[in-house]
């Protein structure tokens, strides 16, 4: 194979694993923004939590495996302490609020980080079965990435077939569009909402400690994939599942590729996509209600 | 009860009376502006480490009084604390400044108001060139110090044609622009050369594969902290490390979180102007101390902390007693520390040391040692337009 098919095919599978990182993370955000119309900003922290939480755990059982799944159950609890303590009561207390609430709150988790395990960046390695590279498509690519992207790729076929073809996923659509006409209907739409805020945490936890491994782990990480993150949701289309999964193969993409073809103004890219998505389609590529 | 109750209080007022007399006339205020939050808090920390540690080892904490001030990683912030420090506490210097934007800010404040500012860490090339202060001492090290010898080291192994990469923003370009002139004086090549987005790339994935289609030689880079700790590890899951060797700035694989980089830093060969491993008395005897008095190994933010205390002390020694005579005093201080022979230039006010060339290895336990492949000698920078030697 020629030189440039591996290069373009590495740079593919580069964009793939971003674009797999921000859409487990933007689901969550979107999704809560959707049904429960409230601006989490304090997501990424969760993320961080994830993050660091998933390193302690490693360390201390000696398990990737046992950090990978108990971490997002940790961050989940940490979701269900701040939704009964904060978010219960910020739901109908308008954007501003919560916006200013949980804006506060990541830097509340800033410093508890920074408390708990210090400023220094922390790594871990990934799971001795993931280490190493594998040949996929003719070309050697680190293993622990294609496994962001193929678990990246589960959860999003799970959640397009529980919301297209179950029950709950039903009663999700149904609250989404109108949550009032949905509770009329018998929908508990209270536990419904509480029950998507915590797969929501327990997502961006999960996003977290699989990112450590690649990106390794600073207090400000959960600030830094906000930005990115927000705009995945905004691109796509507030509280829409699609445009989640959308915007981030948009954002994922144009980082990667502006990074090969316009290193120059590779930041710039996104935030113009941005901008011109907010003037000329402000509701989203893919918006939530139809 | 009444009388014991009394004697307590009449010593403890005779205490305090011998204290005040003692300490008055004697005491130097030294306004150490540093960031104990935000991104560099850590290397805030480890400064005002060595810099207490080098005022205790020598049994003179209290010949001081130490002022700290947050700067975080902000220059209007860094401003507001030193103009605090000089006008409100009246301090005889500042010591500190991590940020190269925050000693930019304060250059023309501390020039204006003639107090000597003390730089720790902050390494922006023109603060000791063109925009250079008689009172802007600096004992850490500059970005073209630290870089250019590697031009021609990497020539001299053997690399002709080298690919750079670094964090783009001030001290990012100076590092590879030194770099770069340095290795083409040489006879080298550049093979290609990016810089990333500072502080909003956490993948270097697409970089990392540009560089490898360069097909260079080797690869030159600069990150520092979380950057570097996410770059080493990434360079090293591609697979890159074994086919095309890493070289860096010595901040790449720094002491203070190499162990966070783990093996995917071993075998990179940076240069920096200290490492914990130098084999003199001096070092050998700072690195005991420092390790038996907060049970880890110093790193160069350390030393640089620690060279500035040793830097004050020996100005007051030579009869420095106020702003005036700090300025003129401190930039003669010369002396041998952990990392070798220490003076500053008469020229530009920043300091002349030793580069180490080392490479990361395993220290046969489980951890990371660094290995000094090279030293090169008083290694100088040009005035670069500074005129304090006219």
């Amino acid at each position: 194979m020629s030189g440039s098919a591996v290069f373009w095919i590495t740079q593919l599978l580069n964009a793939l694993q971003y674009s797999m990182l921000l859409f487990l993370l933007s689901i969550g955000l979107t999704v809560i923004f959707g049904l429960l119309h409230f601006v989490n900003l304090a997501h990424g922290a969760l993320y961080a939590m994830g993050a660091y939480i998933g390193i302690s755990l490693a360390l201390r059982t000696g398990s990737y495996w046992v950090a990978l799944v108990l971490a997002p159950v940790a961050v989940t609890l940490i979701g269900v302490v701040l939704y009964l303590l904060l978010i219960r009561r910020l739901r109908h207390a308008g954007p501003l609020s919560q916006v200013l609430v949980t804006f506060g709150l990541i830097f509340v988790f800033l410093d508890v980080i920074r408390i708990l395990w210090g400023d220094i960046a922390l790594g871990m390695d990934p799971p001795a079965a993931l280490r190493g590279m594998t040949s996929i498509f003719g070309v050697r690519y680190p293993t622990y990435r294609l496994f962001i992207i193929g678990m990246g790729i589960l959860i999003m076929v799970v959640l397009l077939v529980t919301l297209a073809r179950s029950q709950i996923g039903a009663m999700i659509r149904a609250g989404v569009e109108n949550d009032q006409m949905a509770a009329c209907l018998g929908i508990n739409v209270e536990r419904l909402f509480f029950a998507v805020f915590c797969l929501g945490c327990a997502l961006a936890g999960l996003a977290g400690v699989v990112a450590v491994p690649v990106l390794s782990a600073t207090p400000g990480m959960g600030t830094d994939i906000l930005i990115p993150a927000l705009i995945v949701v905004v691109i796509g289309g507030l509280g829409s599942l699609h445009g989640a999964i959308l915007g981030s193969f948009i954002v994922g993409f144009m980082a990667t590729i502006g990074a090969v073809l316009l290193p120059g103004i590779n930041s710039v890219l996104i935030f113009a996509a941005l901008a011109a998505i907010l003037v000329f389609r402000p509701q989203g590529l893919i918006p939530a209600r139809g | 009860m009444q009388s014991i109750h009394g004697k307590v209080l009449a010593a403890v007022a005779a205490v305090a009376i011998v204290g005040g007399v003692g300490a008055a006339g004697a005491q130097t205020k030294v306004g150490v502006l540093l960031p104990y939050s935000g991104v560099f808090a850590a290397l805030g920390q480890e400064i005002d480490d060595g810099f207490v540690f080098a005022l205790e080892e020598a049994g003179r904490l209290d010949e001081f009084t130490l002022i700290r001030e947050d700067t975080e990683v902000r220059p209007p912030e860094g401003l507001a604390k030193a103009r605090k420090l000089v006008l409100q506490d009246e301090v005889d210097l500042i010591m500190g400044i991590v940020s190269s934007g925050v000693l930019a800010a304060l250059r023309d404040f501390v020039t204006d108001s003639e107090v000597p500012l003390l730089v720790a860490n902050a390494g922006e090339d023109s603060s000791t060139g063109e925009n250079c202060s008689p009172y802007v001492i600096r004992v850490s090290f500059s970005n073209s110090q630290v870089n250019r010898p590697m031009g021609q080291w990497l020539y001299d192994q053997g690399y002709r044609r080298v690919y750079t990469l670094a964090p783009d923003y001030a001290a990012g370009q100076q590092m590879i622009a030194t770099f770069r002139a340095g290795f083409e004086a040489a006879g080298g090549e550049i093979a290609g050369s990016e810089f990333t987005p500072f502080g909003r790339t956490q993948d270097y994935g697409p970089y990392i594969t540009n560089a490898r289609a360069a097909e260079p030689d080797a690869v030159f880079v600069f990150y520092a902290g979380s950057e570097a700790i996410a770059f080493v590890r990434q360079y090293d899951s591609f697979g890159m490390k074994e086919d095309i060797p890493l070289f860096g700035s010595g901040f790449l694989t720094s002491p203070l979180y190499v162990d966070a980089q783990g093996e995917a830093a071993i075998g990179v060969v940076a240069s920096l102007h200290y490492v914990p491993t130098i084999d003199t008395p001096e070092n050998n005897a700072f690195v005991e101390a420092f390790r038996a008095r907060f049970d880890r190994t110093p790193s160069e933010y350390a030393v640089q902390g620690y060279d500035a205390g040793q830097v004050l002390m020996r100005a007051l020694d030579a009869g420095a007693d106020d702003r005036a005579s700090l300025a003129r005093e401190m930039p003669r201080v010369s002396y041998t520390g952990p990392r070798g022979p220490l003076e500053i230039d008469p020229l530009t006010n920043n300091i002349i040391q030793n580069i180490y060339v080392y490479d990361t290895v395993s220290d046969g336990a489980g951890g990371l040692t660094q290995e000094v492949l090279d030293v090169i000698e008083r290694v100088q920078d040009e005035p670069m337009g500074c005129t304090l030697g006219q």
